[in-house]
């Protein structure tokens, strides 16, 4: 465990906080986005955002793919689970988001043939065993997942399987780090940029934070470490006066990203004109439809989807957290009426979600900062 | 749901040049390398899989601290790997 160890080496991590405070001007508040959830999770959970200086805050972004999907996508869900002779396939975390008229999971205790699945290519799989029933697969995820949901299209027609088809809800993450850049709500200093996804579509994507908003942007890895070495590579920018994509995270993800994937994804997507997302609104170009050439395994096609536009409950505020507007600890029902067992909005459903995330780990991290007098209230 | 799970490979499918067989924390399945470009692959060699496909080859050191990162975030690595049990073809 020599690298692990090196990642949690509290010297190494204490070396990388005195470069922080060095770097950090004592006058200047900082802001910085991590729009990934992977990372959310993370700073939660080392209590990463109690070790930096007061004036360094985190702020979280829009990317938890669970979060994101609006209460209308839930229901075209359920209202697909439950037409006649469906399989509805679906990956765990989803399963517990509420829709206007509950969960997939109670959809599936009324009778609806509801099915988790690992991969899409499960999904497929069920649709092979089964040719006499329609599999469907409600494809959730950032340009980390939808090449997978690519390549199970792509077999899908090489194999023939015509009972087979996806509910596309992939989402793209550079319309909502732009949007987030126009929204008047949040002034931001810089963004930690997302791990997982960056490997697929690589760093070039991200130079427009830089050139056109004049914000620095570093693609971070998930260990505690990497996220303080990004957030100095960000100070260190900012107190240089430069403003720059770089790369944190280089033992996996290439400025280039995996062309392979990006051309999976081209064959078999195309970006909708439009798409909603939860708290941001309606985003131009944001998420991906099946080509026409994939009309045929394309759910929403095939089947009678009510595509009706629900508003949040009243009491939920995912939006505000999504957009960094709200700390989970400010959302008028955490923890009291939204808890991960009886959650009202996504970002307490999913790992992933800032919700979750601070209701598993960061308020007792909390507490402690605030009993030693690090933060107020 | 944007986890990566280290898992070694044990073999490749003989009869589908997509397909690999790997271990993934004690488990057996099939997944995708299909998404792998330019990479060679033998057993023994580490890969991040993303649902059932390898997103990129690591090595051994990375993988134990992506396993490590995952063992901590408890319910993560839980359902991630009750879906991995419950679906293995």
């Amino acid at each position: 465990m020599r690298f692990v160890d090196e990642y949690r080496d509290p010297v190494a991590a204490r070396r990388v906080l005195e470069r922080i405070r060095e770097l950090a001007d004592p006058d200047r508040h900082y802001k910085l986005m991590e729009v990934c959830g992977g990372h959310t999770h993370t700073i939660y959970r080392h209590g990463i955002e109690h070790v930096l200086p007061q004036n360094v805050e985190l702020v979280h972004g829009p990317g938890c793919p669970v979060c994101v999907i609006p209460m209308g996508r839930i229901d075209d869900a359920i209202a697909l689970a439950e037409t006649p002779g469906v399989i509805f396939t679906s990956f765990g975390d989803m399963m517990r988001v509420p829709g206007s008229h509950g969960s997939l999971l109670e959809a599936k205790a009324r009778g609806a043939d509801v099915r988790f699945v690992y991969s899409p290519l499960d999904a497929l799989q069920l649709a092979v065993e089964n040719p006499d029933r329609e599999v469907v697969f409600f494809a959730v995820g950032f340009e980390t997942t939808a090449p997978s949901t690519a390549v199970t299209l792509v077999t899908a027609r090489e194999d023939g399987v015509a009972n087979f088809s996806v509910f596309s809800n992939h989402v793209t993450i550079v319309p909502p780090i732009k949007a987030i850049l126009d929204s008047p709500d949040l002034r931001l200093d810089g963004f930690l940029g997302p791990g997982h996804v960056s490997t697929v579509v690589g760093n070039h994507p991200y130079r427009f934070v830089a050139r056109d908003y004049g914000k620095p942007l570093v693609t971070a890895g998930f260990e505690p470490l990497d996220i303080l070495q990004a957030v100095a590579m960000l100070l260190a920018q900012l107190r240089e006066g430069r403003c720059e994509v770089e790369n944190q995270y280089t033992r996996i993800v290439r400025d280039e990203g995996n062309p392979r994937a990006l051309r999976f994804l081209a064959e078999v997507f195309e970006l909708r004109p439009h798409f909603e997302w939860r708290g941001l609104g309606f985003i131009a170009q944001s998420a991906l439809k099946l080509r026409e050439e994939f009309a045929p395994w394309d759910a929403e096609l095939r089947f009678a989807v009510p595509g009706v536009r629900v508003a949040d409950p009243k009491a939920c505020q995912c939006g505000e957290v999504l957009k960094g507007v709200l700390k989970p600890w400010e959302c008028k029902v955490f923890g009291t009426a939204c808890t991960p067992e009886t959650p009202i909005g996504t970002c307490m459903v999913s790992s992933e979600g800032a919700c979750a995330a601070y209701y598993s780990f960061g308020r007792l991290h909390r507490e402690a900062a605030v009993t030693l007098g690090r933060v107020t209230g | 749901m944007c986890l990566g799970i280290p898992g070694q490979l044990v073999e490749l499918c003989a009869d589908n040049d997509q397909l690999a067989r790997v271990e993934i924390a004690g488990v057996r399945r099939v997944i995708n390398i299909g998404l792998l470009e330019d990479e060679v692959l033998a057993p023994g060699d580490w890969v991040l899989i993303h649902v059932g496909f390898a997103m990129s080859k690591i090595d051994e050191d990375e993988a134990a601290m992506a396993l490590a990162s995952l063992q901590l975030m408890g319910s993560g690595l839980d359902d991630e790997m009750r879906m991995l049990r419950g679906t293995t073809p």
